[in-house]
């Protein structure tokens, strides 16, 4: 099992008049080689969250386990666990600051101790990973277009070779090509290494096209924590909150409520077609064979 | 001549070497044209790159034309003179919220704009308070900025550009770094602003349902102007939507899907609304 969080609390300046607790009772396991979305209004705590998993951030109370050990144990390594759990910010091409796009990428890998030829391999592997053309590595990331500049921070976590690797909205400000781009590079790493990925995202319907697995999060708990189809059938809760369910789900229960015969656990538009052609055939499907 | 009107608008980005020679052009404007009547909701979609911020930045004078022409109310954005009143005329809304807020209290950064164009001490204080009103965040006016969300934050610099009483707002991706419901509320705010203040409005996005209510709709791509129609018009090519790298709603793309299998659908659905509608009509034909 790759991370536990047991009872775990957060709470930002306590004992101050700004006291907020960001995380309430935290129970999370989080198994080797799953695909997660976390989904949540802002303010929910998703950030917060994420950020107990590499320990950026340290619980108030509670205790977090990687491997079973753990992590606020004196003798934890603490950098060793950042260099297995990888974590990739709300717009991470904000942390380029290399000449090269290159030179970027191989900054954390130097950072793990390895040397400037292992590290530049580990580059060449991650940029390639990311389908960076390879005319472009020595450029400098500010002339790349906004999709490719956060491709190449993606490739600086990922030249890290973490087991874990954790996406802070990986999409936010990326037109739907980016989009994309973005996500099926995330599924493929997930796909071919079997690395565990966490994808945090406001779009139901992005996270309902990649997780098996989604948890909601709401005012600092844990809402909701299955599949897809389970947690979009709570559509009206999850409204509620400041969230929702993917446009055709709340299309399938519409028209269930009206009596049609289709199946409103369909997340996603392949599934509402297949499911409405099945209800509606024999009596559309040919013109003239109105009756049944 | 409409609020805003462009004749072949060009725009180049000449990137220049150290010693000054060019070293590349990209065409982000390639001869557009434009007319918007004063009033009217008008919406621009188009991937990133397709020179929507490009054009957007040209209506409030923050970029100048390479070649060709843009008028706001009549007035040439090329002549320095002209510069100031057309930013008076047309007002900008950013992406992100934290780059457009400057104060450390709600209601100052409101009174930021008319301060800066010279509106008396008193009717300053008035346009705060209705400006803040129009965007539903008056019980937050004594509020630190720091501590809205994303959407809050969005509407109080709305009301920033609202209390400068510009006729013309142009929204550039507004809502691109909101969750959902901050999505709703700064789109709710565009129409009504458009609505009941007659304001004419343009916004920017690549957010296909964000259009469903606009007047006009226009599509870019790769400089140019490709599309223009209402947007059930719009919605209709759903193909075409695609190619230019559009998110189109779901219920689009299924309403499509259906009737490309034999289902009597029409083409451009716009909502899911509608397309419950058609489905319950078939399913009851006998």
């Amino acid at each position: 099992m790759s991370i536990i969080l047991d009872k775990v609390n957060h709470i930002y300046s306590p004992g101050t008049a700004y006291q907020i607790q960001a995380l309430a009772d935290i129970n999370l396991k989080i198994e080797d080689g799953q695909f997660i979305g976390i989904i949540g209004h802002t303010g929910s705590g998703k950030s917060t969250l994420i950020q107990h998993l590499n320990g950026l951030m340290k619980a108030t109370s509670g205790s977090i386990y990687f491997h079973g050990k753990d992590i606020y144990d004196e003798d934890f390594d603490l950098r060793e666990l950042r260099n297995r759990v990888g974590l990739v910010f709300q717009y991470p091409e904000h942390q380029l600051f290399e000449t090269t796009i290159f030179d970027d990428v191989c900054f954390g890998p130097k950072n793990q101790g390895l040397t400037k030829e292992e590290a530049g391999l580990r580059a060449f592997e991650a940029l390639r990973n990311v389908g960076m053309p390879e005319e472009l590595y020595y450029q400098s990331p500010f002339d790349l277009s906004g999709g490719q500049k956060r491709r190449v921070a993606i490739a600086g976590v990922l030249a890290m070779k973490p087991e874990v690797l954790i996406l802070d909205e990986p999409t936010a400000g990326l037109d739907p090509a980016g989009r994309d781009e973005i996500l099926d590079l995330v599924a493929r790493m997930h796909r071919e290494r079997g690395i565990t990925v966490i994808l945090v995202s406001h779009s139901m319907e992005d996270v309902a096209k990649y997780v098996e697995r989604i948890v909601v999060m709401n005012r600092g708990s844990v809402m909701y924590d299955g599949t897809p189809k389970e947690v979009f059938r709570h559509y009206k809760e999850l409204e509620e909150v400041g969230l929702a369910a993917p446009q055709v789900t709340y299309l399938m229960n519409e028209l269930k409520a009206y009596g049609l015969q289709v199946n409103t656990d369909a997340t996603t538009i392949a599934e509402a077609r297949a499911s409405l052609l099945e209800a509606l055939t024999g009596i559309d499907s040919q013109k003239n064979d109105f009756h049944r | 001549m409409g609020i805003i009107k462009a004749k072949k608008l060009v725009h180049e980005y000449i990137r220049r070497d150290e010693e000054g020679n060019v070293e590349s052009i990209q065409t982000a404007l390639d001869h557009v044209d434009l007319d918007v009547e004063q009033g009217q909701f008008i919406a621009i979609l188009g991937h990133n790159g397709s020179g929507k911020s490009t054009l957007a930045k040209h209506i409030n004078a923050l970029l100048m034309p390479t070649e060709g022409s843009l008028w706001v109310n009549g007035m040439d954005v090329s002549e320095e003179q002209n510069v100031l009143p057309v930013r008076q005329t047309a007002g900008m809304v950013f992406q992100n919220p934290d780059n457009q807020i400057i104060a450390s209290v709600v209601e100052e950064d409101v009174g930021f704009g008319p301060e800066n164009i010279g509106v008396p001490t008193e009717e300053i204080w008035q346009r705060v308070e209705e400006s803040l009103k129009s965007v539903g965040m008056l019980e937050y006016r004594t509020h630190s900025p720091n501590k809205l969300s994303g959407g809050q934050k969005q509407r109080v610099a709305i009301a920033g550009v609202v209390a400068m009483q510009p006729k013309c707002i142009v929204f550039d991706e507004p809502t691109a770094m909101l969750d959902p419901n901050g999505r709703k509320e700064v789109i709710r705010t565009a129409h009504e602003l458009s609505r009941k203040k007659g304001v004419t409005v343009i916004l920017i996005t690549h957010y296909m349902e964000e259009v469903v209510d606009a007047d006009r709709v226009i599509v870019m791509d790769q400089g140019k102007v490709v599309m223009q129609g209402t947007s059930r018009e719009i919605f209709s090519q759903v193909g075409k939507l695609k190619e230019y790298r559009l998110d189109v709603p779901q219920v689009t793309i299924l309403a499509d899907l259906l009737r490309q299998s034999g289902l009597d659908i029409p083409v451009g659905v716009l909502t899911r609304e509608e397309l419950v509608e058609h489905i319950l009509r078939i399913a009851q034909v006998d």
